[in-house]
């Protein structure tokens, strides 16, 4: 490969730590790294995208100053970059905000895509990524340029690897388009970390029993550096938000260390979990199938269990 | 007024997916309409019944046996349902996009276009998109509530756990359903036979012209994925098992 772009997603004018993931990934190539970055956010991030591997740093600018409520914008503005730089493959992660504009762009460039991805090999041009929920890994090449890939959050570790990092102002020729407008972006109420990014992730099933009970997790969730997340089961009863459930028809998470309390461990749950590097069961019955497929299994009851957890984590607040 | 609603065959997701070398897998497990499918499909028929008197057309694009998924669609309620034929299981998304695409529009002018968030097979998550550039339409996808006034949709789509964006879009334009926008129905026997009534035009894949030689995106292989095994039990003590557990994600995982 030659030049490969990384669309940078920052927050709060700081660059998410899984967008540094993406850095790496393309760092694998022996190419030139383009970060990609629309300008409000910009000036804030230059400093970590040179220290995580940016050779050039783009800042996008188009005619329409605030582009943020046009996603369509957006896309266009990124693939007239792409085309601009003559990238031959677009970064990004594959979250919920950057999979919507990875296909965007895709679509408007009439690109190869794939979302998801668990590996890429340059060399030979082809990616790794799961089919039928988890039950299989596909390997597939993408022919024609350029790639767009979005890599799952989690997959590929940041690594300080400083470079120029020079600053290059593109100024997007893109006419504005108000046909699709974000008018508002509600925060809900559970205000703890996304789920779908997060790196430790601690789930509670039908056996949690109530909403109420889900208290025990979220104060396991805030002593560990959390995300909560929940089964379907939990989800339909009405236990928890269906924002926060894992699995086929949920959200898909890839964290450094998946608990899962009172849940069976269906194939569906599988599904959204599987690829965690540790996957820790909390299960009071032997037989559950979710003990023949983690890495540690602690047999007992959850609402023991995970108080436990709590106080060992939190001596200090114990008393 | 038309709607079309893409709805994709695809093996139940309890089913045990077994490789059988190269891109093959063992096609005699069960079948079902795409999960997310049913979302889309269920909102259009409310659209319809709503008062708007809207046209339901079900599409698909797959092998002769995806036409049970057709009639799954027919009995929900569709008003009559397209099959793209092809001779192999998996077909490219920007093929796939192409091929719905055609069909749809030899067909008529679409008011509205609704998808499943995300196929439950192939997981490419992207044909919503691409429908949208070759429609020209506005597209949003994750969405988990709808309404339509006077020619204008607005939708709500999850971007992360409980945020949500609150998109307007003019019609016509492409809508990818999540889990939570509705409740779909389950057709009853009675439906089931009335659908055996209700049309499926068969398109063969040739007649929409022919795909370019190589897809862009080829399917090289299908590996089952490992699984981890049974894991290390602690039992006893709860404290005791946590403090273990602790030591173990600290020392021997590494992930503490
Ligand atoms: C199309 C489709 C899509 C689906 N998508 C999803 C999805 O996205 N996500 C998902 O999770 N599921 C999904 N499911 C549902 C899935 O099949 C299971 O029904 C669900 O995951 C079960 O949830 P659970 O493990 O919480 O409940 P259960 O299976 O009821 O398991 C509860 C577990 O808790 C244990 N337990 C009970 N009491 C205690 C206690 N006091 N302490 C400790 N353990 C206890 C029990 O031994 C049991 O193992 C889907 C199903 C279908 C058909
Ligand atoms: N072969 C197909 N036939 C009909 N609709 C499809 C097909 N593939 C994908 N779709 C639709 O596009 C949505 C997203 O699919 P995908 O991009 O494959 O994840 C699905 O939920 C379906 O609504």
């Amino acid at each position: 490969m030659a030049r490969i772009g990384v669309l940078i997603e920052a927050k709060g004018g700081e660059v998410k730590k899984t967008t540094l993931g993406a850095l790496a990934a393309a760092r694998r190539d022996p190419g030139e790294v383009y970060a990609l970055l629309p300008e409000p956010n910009a000036e804030a991030c230059h400093g970590v995208l040179r220290q995580y591997g940016a050779d050039r740093i783009v800042t996008i600018r188009t005619p329409e100053a605030d582009i943020s409520p046009f996603p369509d914008v957006q896309a266009a503005a990124l693939a007239a970059a792409i085309d601009r730089f003559q990238l031959d493959a677009l970064l990004g992660v594959s979250g919920q905000a950057g999979r919507d504009l990875l296909a965007r762009i895709a679509s408007i460039a009439g690109a190869p895509l794939v979302l998801d991805c668990l590996d890429i090999d340059f060399p030979s041009g082809t990616v790794r990524k799961s089919h039928f929920s988890g039950k299989t890994t596909a390997t597939l090449r993408l022919n024609g340029r350029p790639w767009i890939l979005g890599i799952r959050p989690n997959i590929f570790p940041e690594k300080i690897d400083p470079r120029h990092g020079d600053i290059v102002l593109y100024e997007a020729p893109v006419p504005t388009s108000k046909r699709l407008v974000i008018r508002e972006v509600k925060q809900g109420s559970s205000g703890g970390p996304d789920v779908s990014e997060a790196e430790i992730i601690i789930s509670g099933g039908r056996a949690v029993g109530s909403a109420e009970n889900f208290r025990i997790l979220k104060e396991c969730a805030s002593v560990l550096g959390a995300a909560v997340g929940a089964s379907r089961a939990a989800v339909d009863a009405g236990f928890a938000s269906h924002a926060l459930q894992v699995g086929q028809t949920g959200k898909t998470v890839s964290p450094r260390l998946y608990i899962a309390c009172g849940i069976s461990g269906s194939v569906q749950h599988f599904a959204g979990m599987k690829t965690a590097k540790v996957i820790v069961a909390v299960n009071n019955d032997l037989d559950a199938p979710i003990f023949q497929k983690c890495d540690y299994g602690l047999l007992g009851d959850l609402f023991e269990v995970v108080p436990a957890l709590t106080r060992a984590l939190a001596p200090a607040q114990a008393k | 007024m038309k709607i079309y609603v893409c709805v994709k065959h695809v093996p139940d997701t309890a089913a045990n997916i077994r490789p059988l070398g190269g891109t093959a897998f063992d096609e005699t497990v069960k079948f079902i309409m795409n999960p997310y499918d049913e979302y889309a499909l269920e909102q259009a028929l409310r659209i319809r019944e709503s008062g708007s008197g809207a046209e339901v057309i079900a599409v698909t694009v797959g092998k002769e046996v995806a036409t049970s998924t057709l009639r799954t669609a027919l009995a929900m309620g569709a008003d009559r349902s397209i099959l793209v034929k092809t001779d192999a299981y998996f077909t490219d998304s920007v093929e796939t996009g192409r091929l719905l695409y055609r069909a749809i529009s030899l067909d008529g002018f679409p008011d509205l276009i609704l998808t499943g968030r995300q196929s439950v097979d192939t997981e490419g998550m992207q044909i919503p998109y691409r429908l949208g550039v070759l429609f020209d339409m506005p597209v949003a996808v994750n969405v988990v509530t709808f309404s339509m006034v006077e020619g204008r949709v607005t939708v709500e789509r999850e971007i992360e756990a409980d945020v949500r964006e609150v998109i307007e879009m003019t019609t016509p334009c492409v809508v990818g359903a999540a889990k939570g926008l509705n409740q779909p129905r389950c057709p009853t026997l009675p439906d089931m036979m009335k659908a055996k009534k209700k049309e499926i035009r068969v398109i063969p894949q040739a007649d929409l012209g022919f795909p370019p030689p190589i897809p862009t995106v080829e399917l090289l292989g299908l590996q089952a994925a490992p699984d981890r095994g049974r894991g290390t039990i602690l039992e006893g003590d709860p404290e005791k098992m946590v403090r273990e557990l602790l030591r173990l994600l600290r020392e021997e995982a590494g992930v503490l």
